[in-house]
């Protein structure tokens, strides 16, 4: 597998000689997200396999190309998962992908984001020297955490070769409860729940429905249960998934689709839009988005930022600018692990 | 203040007296002349961290009372060239508080407001020196609580917390401070003022957040932090398993992962450190046994009841002579209470100990303890093993007398030889204490030079001409070069592009 390394490098070192783009791809299932796509593609599904699984170490090393469904399947094997529920937008997802990406499903406030799931990455940075920082294990504070800068970064600081996980067990029961409610009194109750100890793994507000999920001992499942009412959603499962992979209906509508990440206790947006409510109030989805700078002052003002995630308007970029001191330190950052500009450049801001 | 000495004291180089003038002044136009202080007796008590073994007088101690000042202090730093260590309450054990000679101690003692607790969002917005403890003390009446225990918790500050990513007891389930806090705000050497992550769950742009959590003051001063904090759960009970092997407890370990279980907190301490911990605070702890194992369950009340049980039924399947169940909440906290204290309990037993941080997949551990053994053997020194069994991160004591001559420097060895095993079975150096100035030189043997300098890159990205917290956390190459005992890393990689002399 090296001699793959060694190419990947090699074409890297390259551009960086001649200075011109690449653009980092995977199952390329997530083109859509994000900046602008420029540059030759660099594909890494070439790089594939899980490296080290042991269930009982709840660490899982894997090469960046592989795919994720691969990944899921070993894991539910043993009876584990990825707590935080990549969204899997096609079938070619993989792991350096989903890892880039940063994105974390309906279990993230309660479990934990990618970010927070990564352990260490072996990477190459836009001079095409292989790195490797932090490592298999839970605790590791030996130099700055790298390998959780990288998630996120959508490709431009290096390309993700190897990455190490924590994973969890699989809830041993789990179920859905539905209740009709409005939007607000939704945001209030998952906000209430989230403050009492009630094994909830996921919420959603969508078309005047309020669902949760509990997972746990099958004793404590039923104890919340009791006690949060509504009632059991037979296709639960499916539900989360489909919330999770964007195939249910309020995302299959084709308008423009915004992101907005704000304080979990903000009150409903009201910006015209189909809104979808997720991770206890602190995720809210719009669908036929209007004014894109409408969105993001509405994100602002609720202490988060709002990021275009499917199409729409993207002439203004796709995510919240930065203020300026923080602009400054991305693109130095930006500058000390690709020089030359080379790695997905323009794919998270216009100006790097 | 645990380990008394160890061999680097630094020298106390003379001052510069002019300069200390001149920086002083510089400081004193815009702070209270008490919140300046340069003479010795006033500065002494900065000397040091909680590794005590290394001390410096710094030049001036800044004490500033709110962010503006605290920015001014690095404007006035970063003009005039004069490095800047930051420091919260000093319990560190790495030294990376230790002050230098050239240098300004910045402490943020008297930044210690909880400015503010939004109960519905279940966030805290406080200053960098509120302690640890007060953060879930002030919400224990909404029913919240922060999760991050580090041992030092009644002492250490928030901002420290950030600055190392520090542990505790409960990370397997609830996480390092990484995993805690929503924002910052923090001050470049150049005063610019960051303000990151946000209220919600993530934020634009790279995640600096993680980036700034265990940057160990190197790349910004925090002076306002943002952390989760989390319902309390209903209740916890602690399963107490006695062995009389090593192996078989760590066996036990992997048997309670295996089932599923994550434990809130999962410990494993070996006879020597019982035996200490039994005379200093009769945790009711067996001490003829190899080894003991503490197993919390926390959550629902029916959650707990059947996790103890299989617990239980885990801990005797996997040879457990002795197990016991808190059967109050007096007792759990007595069974953590004797894990708490267990430094300060082998304080007591040896003039001095060394605390050493090594994180190691769990599947190595009876292979590094059977490590650590023949080591005792072969430096002559006995070593309490204290270890977040959950998590992998190993607290060996190597037990010495400083005033034997030869006992110092067998115990640095010593310690020098458990890192690079941790190293050598796929771990690493500190799991939770922090490189500091005490493992600078090891990080040589974790990394290669294409790592240290991406951290040197990351540092000039914030810190251009290295005025925060120089000469800590990451080592300079030509230090690695001095110090010869490069990368150890799987035990074959070599350092083949670096200048030696």
């Amino acid at each position: 597998m090296q001699e793959v390394v060694d190419q990947l490098a090699s074409v890297i070192r390259e551009a960086a000689a001649r200075k011109t783009a690449l653009r980092i791809r995977g199952g390329g299932t997530k083109d859509f997200y994000g900046g602008a796509l420029r540059g030759e593609i660099l594909d890494t599904r070439a790089y594939a396999g899980v490296v080290d699984y042991e269930p009982t170490e709840l660490v899982l090393t894997a090469l960046g190309g592989t795919p994720l469904a691969e990944i899921e399947a070993l894991l539910k094997r043993h009876g584990q998962m990825l707590a935080f529920e990549p969204p899997r937008f096609g079938d070619g997802a993989t792991l350096g992908g989903a890892i880039a990406a940063g994105l974390s499903g309906p279990r993230r406030p309660y479990a934990g984001s990618a970010r927070d799931h990564v352990l260490g990455v072996r990477m190459l940075d836009g001079t095409g020297s292989e790195l490797k920082f932090g490592g298999q294990v839970m605790k590791n504070v030996a130099g700055y955490d790298v390998s959780r800068l990288m998630v996120g970064s959508l490709g431009t600081l290096g390309l993700l070769l190897e990455i190490s996980l924590k994973v969890l067990p699989l809830p041993v029961s789990e179920l859905t409860l539905r209740q009709e409610r409005s939007q607000t009194a939704a945001i209030e109750l998952m906000n209430a729940w989230a403050g009492k100890p009630y094994p909830v793994t996921a919420t959603c507000h969508v078309d005047g429905a309020l669902y949760v999920r509990l997972s746990g001992a099958e004793p404590a499942v039923r104890a919340a249960r009791a006690r949060l009412g509504g009632d059991e959603a037979a296709d639960g499962a499916q539900f989360w998934e489909a919330l999770r992979d964007h195939r249910s209906a309020f995302f299959r509508s084709g308008m423009a689709l915004s992101r907005v990440s704000i304080r979990p206790t903000a009150p409903p947006l009201g910006l015209h839009a189909a809104e979808l409510v997720e991770w206890s109030g602190a995720l809210r989805w719009l669908a036929g988005a209007p004014e894109p700078a409408a969105i993001r002052e509405a994100a602002a003002r609720a202490g988060g930022h709002a990021a275009l995630f499917r199409g729409g308007d993207r002439t203004a970029g796709v995510f919240q600018p930065l203020s300026a001191p923080l602009a400054k330190h991305h693109r130095r950052l930006k500058a000390s692990f690709d020089p030359d500009g080379v790695l997905n450049p323009g794919r998270m801001y216009p100006d790097f | 203040m645990y380990n008394r000495v160890m061999s680097t004291v630094v020298e106390a180089a003379p001052v510069d007296l002019a300069r200390q003038r001149k920086v002083a002044a510089a400081l004193r136009a815009f702070m209270p002349a008490a919140a300046v202080l340069f003479d010795r007796e006033d500065v002494q008590p900065y000397e040091c961290d909680g590794l005590s073994a290394y001390r410096q007088v710094p030049m001036v101690v800044a004490l500033p009372g709110n962010e503006g000042e605290v920015q001014r202090i690095l404007r006035v730093c970063h003009e005039m060239r004069v490095p800047v260590v930051a420091r919260g309450a000093g319990t560190g054990l790495s030294g990376g508080a230790l002050p230098l000679g050239n240098g300004v101690l910045l402490s943020l003692a008297k930044l210690m407001r909880i400015v503010e607790i939004d109960p519905a969002a279940r966030t805290a917005r406080v200053q960098p020196g509120v302690r640890n403890l007060a953060i879930s003390e002030a919400a224990a009446p909404l029913g919240l609580y922060y999760a991050p225990d580090p041992s030092s918790q009644i002492a250490c500050s928030i901002g420290g917390n950030v600055a190392e990513n520090s542990g505790g007891v409960h990370c397997l389930k609830y996480g390092l401070t990484v995993h805690n806090i929503l924002a910052l705000r923090a001050i470049t050497i150049e005063g610019e003022i960051l303000e990151i992550g946000g209220e919600g769950l993530d934020s634009a742009g790279y995640d600096l957040l993680a980036l700034m959590n265990g940057s160990e003051g190197m790349l910004a001063v925090i002076t306002e932090i943002t952390v989760k904090l989390l319902p309390r759960p209903e209740h916890a009970q602690v399963v107490m398993a006695a062995f009389d092997d090593v192996e078989k407890a760590g066996a036990a370990v992997a048997n309670v992962i295996a089932a599923g279980i994550i434990p809130a907190g999962l410990e494993m301490m070996d006879q020597a450190a019982t035996l200490a911990v039994e005379q200093f605070v009769h945790a009711g702890y067996p001490t003829d046994v190899a080894s003991i194992l503490l197993c919390e369950s926390d959550g629902t009340t029916e959650e707990v009841a059947d996790e103890v049980r299989r617990i239980e039924a885990i801990m005797e399947a996997s040879g457990a002579i002795l197990i016991r169940v808190s059967g109050s909440d007096a007792e759990r906290l007595r069974f953590w209470a004797g894990r708490k204290a267990a430094f300060p309990a082998v304080g007591r037993i040896s003039p001095d100990y060394y605390c050493m941080d090594g994180t190691i997949p769990r599947k190595r551990l009876a292979e590094v303890l059977r490590k650590i053994t023949e080591l005792e053997r072969k430096y002559e020194l006995r070593c309490a093993n204290v270890f977040h069994a959950g998590d992998g991160n190993l607290h060996p004591l190597i037990l010495y007398d400083a005033n034997k001559p030869g006992e110092l420097e067998r115990t640095e060895a010593f310690g020098a030889e458990i890192l690079e095993f941790s190293i050598r079975v796929g771990g690493t150096i500190t799991g939770e204490h922090g490189v500091g100035i005490e493992k600078v030189n090891h990080m040589c043997m974790q990394f290669r030079g294409a790592e240290l300098e991406i951290f040197h890159a990351v540092k000039r990205a914030f810190d251009e001409h290295g005025l925060l917290n120089p000469g800590k956390a990451v080592p300079s190459l030509t230090r690695c070069a001095e110090f010869g005992r490069m990368h150890v890393h799987a035990g074959q990689e070599k350092f083949p592009d670096l200048p030696r002399f």
